[in-house]
């Protein structure tokens, strides 16, 4: 009883919370975009909460949170640059699109378990600290052999399947007596909705995976208690390694999909840490709230470019980091997250 | 970490007890080894005084990130950030408010923790990860502000790069690198001396419970919010410092000197592979880390002349790899540092026939 009113209460609160500030930003946007920009927020956002899934699924399993999840995204995306033949004339292999996606997916899931049976498993009991350096340092590596091998130039060739130039046009029959003008069109990009698409489904693929899979129950069972996953006889050790390679996958999926976009380029690592942000809106625990999180950051991204102050509109590379300092003070477990009971 | 002492050596006086250097020949290393550092760069080679500059600001700056990571226990990703902040204090002191060098310098530091204390905050609620996620937002936002075409003026705008005058004292212009590394050497040692004092005191005990056990420390009348934010403010302080010594230095601030993610990284790791919470940690990390990475640009530079085509690539590839390569086998086999490694040869040394 109490906690329902508690929940209707909190409801409310946040709604007026919504409505104040859409009153206090009223004069400073440019309403006739919001409703594009919020289509194209939550295609974008796609993306990111894909990323985010891979972040989350290492942390549940092992309470590793991957700081080169940005790296493996990257490299993913250069791996299958590289198996459709993007070096030009004299590549050494040049598959066609979906094979090479499967044959740097491959790669990806051997990068997984060689990282974590090299890196990771020796650090099993130590401090956070190292563990966090880990990541950064495998991060580190990873920069350095993707210039080493592929060089600093971004590449503009990614064989996409759609480009991001096409658009879909959604007629929309203009309001007039509201004093909100819509553009009397929304554009969907081909490229954009595509990659919504597949994150989508792989997102689904991934929770019907942890829901209805042997596999996927353990990883669940290891994930709520390693001693007691390891006594009914699962394996903890391969679940990591497991869990590290299907991560693995997704980046490659997100650093696809990134690629397909913007084109290959060293920058994508910097692309993907707005995951970050994603992840701790969500909540570090949850799947759902990596995909909340990840949609509720492109979003975000998407509505600061609408404002009508320049300086605001700049700041949409920053907008994810800020959103992120604002949620740390605020609700530091994020909307789905656990809330942290400490004993000594 | 009690330190084993040899028999015989025994404190008379509180004095003896608490000095740092305890015998005379540990007075006549000391010198020594001063005399040594000081007349290093009047050898005249270019590479020995970049270098020494170089390590001189590094260790600066570790010593704050040792105070706030290794001693507190508090991860940080944010002190490049700070360390920009520094500069630009530095520099507008030195060319708006015309702030003498000996006044800029501290003034730095002083505005860089401020900033500091700012994204600290969130260090009450949060902590772990959580934390790190904190600094790594003021490593984002920072830089960006510094680029903003608003302050272009003061900050250099799109560019991200204003001028900073020489170093002038008396009349005498430290315009060289090897008149200003002596610069570099008097705040380093400063700085030596207050981080090892700090560590020895009530504060720096309060860092280390915090670190053991925050809320343990919070019984025993730690506050913890007190305590975090000081951690954050020295961190951020002796970054501002660096800063200013880097800005003095290179004649310039900005975002295109660096200043990245990389760099805050960069310290982190330095800091692991010296020792953390060591007081020698930072001068063997930072030392270790720079001869690697000059390793790196040389063995880039060098193959980048037998491989004119892929120039760029092997210019900056090696860095990140050396660097990557050389926390990740220092996490895997040494995770106590370079420190730990000292500590076992000298007791090896004292122990010496029966040592194994």
């Amino acid at each position: 009883m109490e906690k329902r009113t508690k929940r209707i209460r909190n409801l409310f609160v946040t709604i007026g919370v919504a409505l104040l500030v859409v009153w206090l930003i009223r004069p400073y946007t440019n309403w006739i975009l919001v409703p594009q920009q919020i289509i194209n927020g939550i295609l974008n956002g796609g993306t990111l909460a894909l990323i985010a899934l891979g972040i989350v699924l290492i942390y549940k399993a092992s309470e590793v949170f991957n700081f080169a999840a940005g790296h493996m995204v990257m490299i993913g995306a250069y791996l299958v640059w590289w198996f459709a033949g993007g070096v030009g004339e004299t590549a050494l292999i040049s598959l066609p699109l979906w094979a090479a996606i499967i044959a740097g997916m491959i790669v990806a899931v051997f990068i997984g378990f060689f990282i974590e049976r090299f890196a990771l498993r020796p650090m099993t009991g130590q401090p956070l600290l190292a563990i966090v350096l880990m990541t950064l340092g495998l991060a580190q590596i990873m920069q350095g052999l993707t210039t080493v091998l592929f060089g600093v130039t971004p590449k503009g060739n990614f064989p996409a399947p759609f480009s991001p130039s096409d658009v879909f046009n959604i007629p929309i029959a203009p309001i007039n007596d509201v004093s909100i003008v819509f553009l009397n069109r929304l554009q969907l990009g081909h490229a954009r909705l595509a990659t919504f698409i597949v994150a989508l489904l792989a997102a689904a693929i991934f929770v019907a995976f942890f829901n209805y899979t042997r596999t996927g129950l353990a990883m669940r069972a290891t994930s709520e208690n390693h001693e007691l996953a390891q006594s009914v006889g699962i394996k903890v050790s391969r679940v990591f390694g497991l869990s590290w390679a299907i991560a693995g996958v997704i980046a490659t999926l997100g650093g696809i999909l990134l690629a397909t976009l913007t084109g290959v380029s060293l920058s994508l690592s910097t692309v993907a840490l707005a995951a970050f942000p994603a992840i701790l809106l969500g909540g570090l625990e949850s799947f759902l709230g990596a995909i909340v999180g990840g949609l509720l950051v492109g979003i975000t991204v998407a509505l600061v470019q609408t404002s009508t102050i320049v300086e605001v509109r700049n700041s949409a590379e920053i907008a994810p980091y800020v959103l992120l300092l604002i949620v740390l003070l605020i609700r530091p477990e994020g909307l789905f997250g656990q809330k942290r009971i400490e004993r000594i | 970490m009690a330190v084993l002492r040899p028999a015989g050596d025994f404190d008379r006086s509180y004095e003896q007890d608490m000095s740092l250097v305890r015998q005379k020949w540990q007075w006549g290393v000391l010198i020594a080894g001063l005399i040594m550092l000081f007349t290093l760069p009047r050898l005249g080679n270019t590479y020995i005084i970049t270098t020494l500059n170089q390590i001189a600001y590094t260790v600066v700056a570790l010593q704050g990130l040792n105070l706030l990571t290794g001693y507190t226990g508090q991860i940080s990703l944010g002190q490049a950030a700070f360390m920009l902040v520094g500069g630009y204090a530095a520099g507008l002191g030195a060319k708006e408010l015309g702030l003498p060098f000996y006044l800029s310098i501290p003034f730095a530091g002083l505005i860089a923790g401020l900033v500091g204390l700012i994204f600290g905050l969130p260090s009450l609620r949060v902590k772990g990860f959580y934390l790190a996620m904190a600094t790594l937002a003021a490593q984002f936002i920072i830089p960006w502000l510094t680029r903003q075409p608003k302050f272009e003026a003061y900050l250099g705008g799109t560019n991200g790069f204003i001028e900073v005058p020489v170093v002038t004292f008396l009349e005498y212009r430290f315009g060289e690198l090897s008149d200003f590394v002596y610069i570099s050497l008097g705040v380093m040692l400063i700085t030596t001396v207050l981080t090892i004092n700090v560590t020895r005191t009530r504060m720096g005990r309060a860092f280390v419970s915090v670190r053991d056990n925050d809320l343990a420390a919070e019984l025993l009348g730690v506050n913890l919010f007190h305590y975090k934010l000081r951690a954050f403010f020295l961190a951020a302080f002796f970054a501002g410092l660096a800063g200013s010594l880097r800005a003095f230095s290179q004649r310039g601030v900005g975002t295109q000197f660096g200043y990245g993610l990389e760099e805050s990284v960069l310290f982190l790791g330095m800091l692991v592979i010296g020792g953390l919470g060591t007081n020698l940690g930072p001068f063997l990390g930072a030392i270790f880390i720079i001869l690697v990475e000059d390793l790196a640009l040389w063995m880039g530079a060098t193959l980048a002349e037998t491989f004119p085509a892929q120039a760029a690539q092997l210019l900056t590839s090696f860095r990140p790899l050396f660097f990557g390569l050389a926390l990740v086998l220092f996490l895997i086999f040494e995770p106590r540092g370079l420190a730990h490694r000292w500590r076992l040869l000298k007791a090896s040394w004292r122990l010496r026939p029966f040592a194994r």
